[in-house]
């Protein structure tokens, strides 16, 4: 059951829009982003645009460095090959520059994030091989979470997708807790950032427990913990983000609308 | 020299029941009209192998072809579910589909030992996730080098692949470029390959990163103009989004489909399709 209830406008923009911003900002200029479908694609063109031109864009099926003029309807549309600075195998793709750590950050979206950053894209129910829901799987997840240099996730925040444990990890966030991604050896950092259309969280330090540590404009503490499966923590520093200028909600909709 | 044949004379020859079938393209080259003739000749029991399988592959278990599926990810892409592999899983119609799921470096990595000869690949993947619980193709190995644990997929050896390229000549040298994916390593691993290809023409022009397959690493090419739409081949044509967009309502319905399979496959035995 869907308990969002934030407005479908807050003001002159849509809480979608501010997640799409408050995601775009996240991401730093010259960065290397491995870019997954749908809403962080958008953030992260959105990015290039806006505050950091030369993002490097990479997408699975074998763009390195696309700069499309529009945003793309999937991870292989043409435009993304068009604009690339090189097209490359998809075994390239995950062996020579995801593998070894060369990709900074990892920008992904999920059916169901738990409250230690794991994601489940594959089934919803507790029986796999007699699922309530098929989702469409692992794609490149598993290995993206595991092995850039942290992980940003942007998702719409809802009891049925923010869950205290997903059903089944395909990509593994904090495990159970600090230390498990030191133990399993993986590389990066793990969920660092995950962006909803209601606030940000982020992994306590001590614990790496998902809490809430930034609201959006006009959204109560009360409703994000409404449309969060677990109880949710406040982090002691929260902040207010900054309600998205007139430059970035011009070029958001250009790119939807190109 | 790889056959020029007709693409039913193609499939009649290089895919048979009981077969492992990979239909390899990236969301580019996407072979559609392969995959809708061997829904036409009424395949059965076909294990088939895909990265990313979408809606040519959502048509083939909707119509009974397929009796296992091997792959990472599933959906219609940039549109959501797709329906027919879902009601196989989850309602066994109409037939049961066993699944064997993976990552994509997984899958990648599988094509790659495919193509090289080895029995099995190694990568830096799965680590804290469920998947291995799920799939038996995936195993812990230990770096005897440095001690690392790993994880060790077998190599998949097609009985047969298909993939759709721009151009050949008549020799059967395929030319491909833009998203070439996993193509090349389907097409290595299989012990037999039809490549459908836009045209057959008399000599290769050279293309800016193209990939060639030479005639003798492929069994059948086969002209098949359109043959990957409605995905598209750079070069000759653009993806026909709103073609995936329609199948979401075709494709959710068992009625719905099953008029779509007799109207569009089976009484469309015309080269001109209307289904293109």
């Amino acid at each position: 059951m869907t308990a969002t209830t934030v407005p479908e406008t807050s003001g002159t923009y849509t809480a979608d829009e501010m997640m799409s911003i408050a995601a775009a900002r996240a991401l730093s200029d010259g960065q290397r982003c491995f870019v997954g479908i749908g809403l962080p694609s958008t953030a992260a063109n959105l990015a290039r645009r806006t505050h950091a031109p030369d993002l490097v864009l990479i997408y699975e099926s074998g763009t390195l460095g696309s700069k499309p003029g529009r945003l793309p309807a999937s991870i292989g549309d043409g435009i993304l090959a068009e604009t690339a600075d090189a097209v490359i195998s998809v075994p390239e793709v995950f062996n020579y520059w995801l593998q070894p750590g060369r990709i900074d950050v990892g920008f992904l979206g999920g059916a169901q994030l738990d409250k230690f950053g794991n994601i489940n894209t594959t089934v919803i129910g507790d029986d796999y091989a007699d699922p309530k829901v098929r989702l469409p799987g692992a794609g490149g997840a598993p290995e993206i979470a595991a092995s850039c240099g942290e992980v940003f996730v942007v998702m719409r925040q809802s009891t049925r997708s923010f869950v205290d444990k997903v059903d089944f990890v395909t990509s593994f966030g904090h495990g159970s807790g600090k230390g498990d991604r030191e133990r399993l050896g993986l590389r990066g950092a793990g969920p660092t950032l995950i962006i909803t259309d209601l606030g940000v969280l982020r992994p306590d330090p001590e614990t790496s427990e998902l809490v809430l540590s930034q609201l959006h404009p006009g959204v109560e503490i009360e409703q994000v913990r409404e449309a969060t499966g677990w109880a949710l923590r406040v982090s002691d520093g929260l902040s207010r983000t900054e309600p998205p200028s007139e430059t970035e909600l011009a070029t958001l909709r250009a790119l939807k609308e190109a | 020299m790889a056959d020029i044949v007709s693409l039913a004379e193609g499939v009649g020859r290089l895919v048979h029941d009981g077969d492992t079938v990979a239909m390899e393209g990236f969301t580019h080259l996407i072979p559609h009209a392969a995959g809708q003739e061997i829904i036409r000749q009424r395949r059965r029991d076909l294990t088939l192998v895909r990265m990313t399988p979408d809606i040519v592959y959502d048509q083939l278990i909707g119509a009974g072809c397929a009796k296992k599926l091997i792959f990472s990810w599933g959906g219609n892409p940039g549109v959501g579910s797709l329906h027919r592999f879902r009601d196989a899983v989850q309602n066994a119609w109409p037939v049961p589909l066993e699944i064997e799921e993976h990552s994509h470096a997984g899958m990648a990595n599988r094509y790659v030992a495919g193509a090289s000869g080895l029995p099995f690949a190694v990568l830096r993947g799965y680590r804290g996730t469920d998947l291995p619980e799920h799939t038996d193709t995936i195993k812990q190995i230990t770096c005897p080098f440095t001690g690392e644990q790993l994880a060790a997929v077998p190599a998949l050896n097609p009985d047969v692949s298909v993939i759709h390229a721009q151009r050949a000549d008549r020799s059967g040298n395929v030319q491909m470029w833009g998203l070439v994916g996993v193509q090349k390593e389907a097409v290595l691993s299989a012990k037999r390959s039809l490549v459908t290809v836009e045209e057959v023409v008399d000599d290769l022009e050279p293309v800016a990163g193209q990939v060639i397959l030479p005639h003798w690493a492929v069994t059948c090419v086969a002209e098949a103009p359109r043959g990957a739409h409605p995905s598209y081949a750079q070069g000759y044509y653009e993806r026909d989004n709103a073609y995936y967009e329609e199948w979401d309502s075709i494709g959710r319905k068992r009625d719905s489909f099953e008029t779509w399979l007799r109207e569009k496959v089976f009484t469309e035995v015309s080269e001109e399709a209307s289904f293109r």
